[in-house]
């Protein structure tokens, strides 16, 4: 079988239109490196900064609107999905239900204690969740474009008071931090993410660390940084530690739910424990979550 | 591009981009999501050539990225080449083959990954090529080759509505 190139078509290799396509072609190659140079050098408040805002502000209404009508079918495809495991999953909760009602009479009588104990000794405390926080609640609109992204956009932005670096949770637990903030959407980078770590500290032993993402893996964390000496169990909780160096504070209010431990190891050559966390928050169908604007923004 | 086509060409390329952020991506399917507006991209560029493609995959990068808050432009980046490829694919060796958009989601699926995981390494981003590539892959791979033939049919019935594609050819098979 021959094959004869057909010399005079504009969509051939040569001539004004092949010189038109390439053109085309680089000068959109150009065009997308240049916005790329631009986002990450310029300032969240410049020029770029408000095009973004703009966009996202004109396509908002749209994403809303498909989030509203998209819902009921995610409910109904989640209720089907939870229907499966449901008596198995009922069952474990009344147990649950049990032993955190055990722990919550403990709970209230350790916390009067330590209240009676700060005001005593006249204890400076850091922000605390969530009597320093006021809570925005807010949609989720905007999934990850690609695997390579784990974030996800929110509806509210600046307007409601967000800002970047705010922590962000959901009633299971620490979801993210906020990233990048438009006027009416926010930018929630995941825990997930490789590069979110949390300062955590290890209930009841008191054992810190840091939070990551485990690379490699689905929804796994580790918590690193945990000395050898330090005791943590398998069931342990962790949450995070609010911790403070220096002129340097974590972005997370200390006491927010993380996850549990469930594996422990150490060996002679590491000089860390390695803890394994599996945790509390289904990073996979998060509906809505709740921003934590500080009540007072310390400088 | 006729003024008709671009106005039906960027409504395909905005509700793909709004389904793809608000909905596809949300769904997870064995640890991976279908990529609906990679899959559009390539049914346009496969239907109106290199340069068509190219601009489609450019605007479809620049409203997900805006949509998403991220980066402008990595996304857009990726698009344009998606789409110019597969135009090159329609106007040469892909011509008249009925399963070209089987075969062009296929590759196009494979290289957008790997050339988007290239990218924001290139970047200094944190991101884990065995997360990225040996996880979703597969599964996104399966779910775009699902999609790629009624979504080209889809994308064809939408944007040429009556107007006729127009012929793509660069190659003649002789004997």
């Amino acid at each position: 079988m021959t094959v004869r190139r057909i010399p005079t078509t504009r969509l051939g290799s040569r001539g004004a239109g092949a010189l038109r396509r390439r053109l085309t072609l680089g000068a959109l190659v150009l065009l997308s490196l240049v916005l790329i140079t631009l986002t990450f050098r310029a300032d969240e408040a410049g020029p770029l900064g408000g095009a973004r805002s703009t966009g996202a502000a004109v396509l908002k209404p749209f994403a809303v609107g498909l989030e509203r009508v998209a819902q009921p079918f995610r409910d109904a495809y989640g209720w089907a999905d939870g229907l499966l495991g449901a008596r198995a999953e009922a069952e474990r909760y009344r147990r649950e239900v049990r032993e955190l009602r055990q722990q919550l009479i403990q709970s209230e009588f350790a916390l009067r204690e330590a209240a009676d104990l700060r005001d005593l000794l006249g204890y400076l405390d850091g922000p605390r969740f969530p009597d320093d926080y006021r809570a925005v609640a807010a949609e989720v609109i905007g999934w990850p474009p690609s695997t390579f992204v784990r974030s996800i956009v929110i509806a509210a932005g600046a307007k409601a008071g967000v800002r970047k670096d705010d922590p962000v949770l959901n009633a299971d637990g620490l979801v993210g931090v906020v990233t990048r903030v438009t006027t009416g959407t926010a930018r929630v980078q995941l825990l997930t993410d490789p590069e979110a770590a949390a300062s955590a500290i290890v209930l009841p032993t008191g054992a810190r660390g840091i939070v990551r993402h485990g690379r490699g893996t689905a929804e796994t964390f580790f918590l690193d940084r945990v000395r050898k000496e330090d005791v943590v169990r398998p069931g342990d909780r962790v949450v995070t530690a609010g911790a403070r160096l220096g002129d340097l504070g974590s972005l997370y209010p200390k006491g927010i739910p993380i996850g549990e431990v469930t594996s422990v190891n150490q060996t002679d050559t590491d000089l860390f424990q390695q803890i394994q966390i599996e945790p509390y928050v289904d990073f996979g169908s998060l509906d809505a979550v709740i921003v934590l604007v500080p009540t007072e923004r310390r400088p | 591009m006729s003024p008709a086509f671009a106005l039906r060409a960027a409504g395909v390329v905005l509700a793909a981009a709004l389904l793809q952020t608000v909905v596809v991506s949300s769904l997870s399917i064995a640890g991976g999501a279908p990529d609906l507006l990679l899959v559009a991209v390539v049914s346009l560029g496969l239907l109106r050539g290199a340069s068509a493609g190219a601009v489609l995959g450019f605007l479809a990068g620049l409203v997900v990225d805006l949509l998403a808050l991220e980066t402008l432009g990595i996304t857009s980046l990726v698009l344009t080449l998606a789409g110019y490829w597969a135009g090159r694919y329609a106007e040469t060796t892909g011509r008249g083959k009925r399963l070209a958009p089987l075969a062009a989601v296929g590759v196009i699926t494979v290289l957008a990954t790997v050339f988007g995981l290239l990218l924001h390494v290139m970047l200094g981003e944190a991101v884990a090529a065995r997360e990225t590539l040996l996880g979703p892959l597969p599964p996104t791979l399966a779910a775009n080759l699902v999609l790629a033939l009624p979504v080209h049919a889809l994308v064809r019935l939408l944007v040429h509505g009556r107007e006729e594609a127009e012929p793509v050819a660069e190659v003649e098979l002789v004997g």
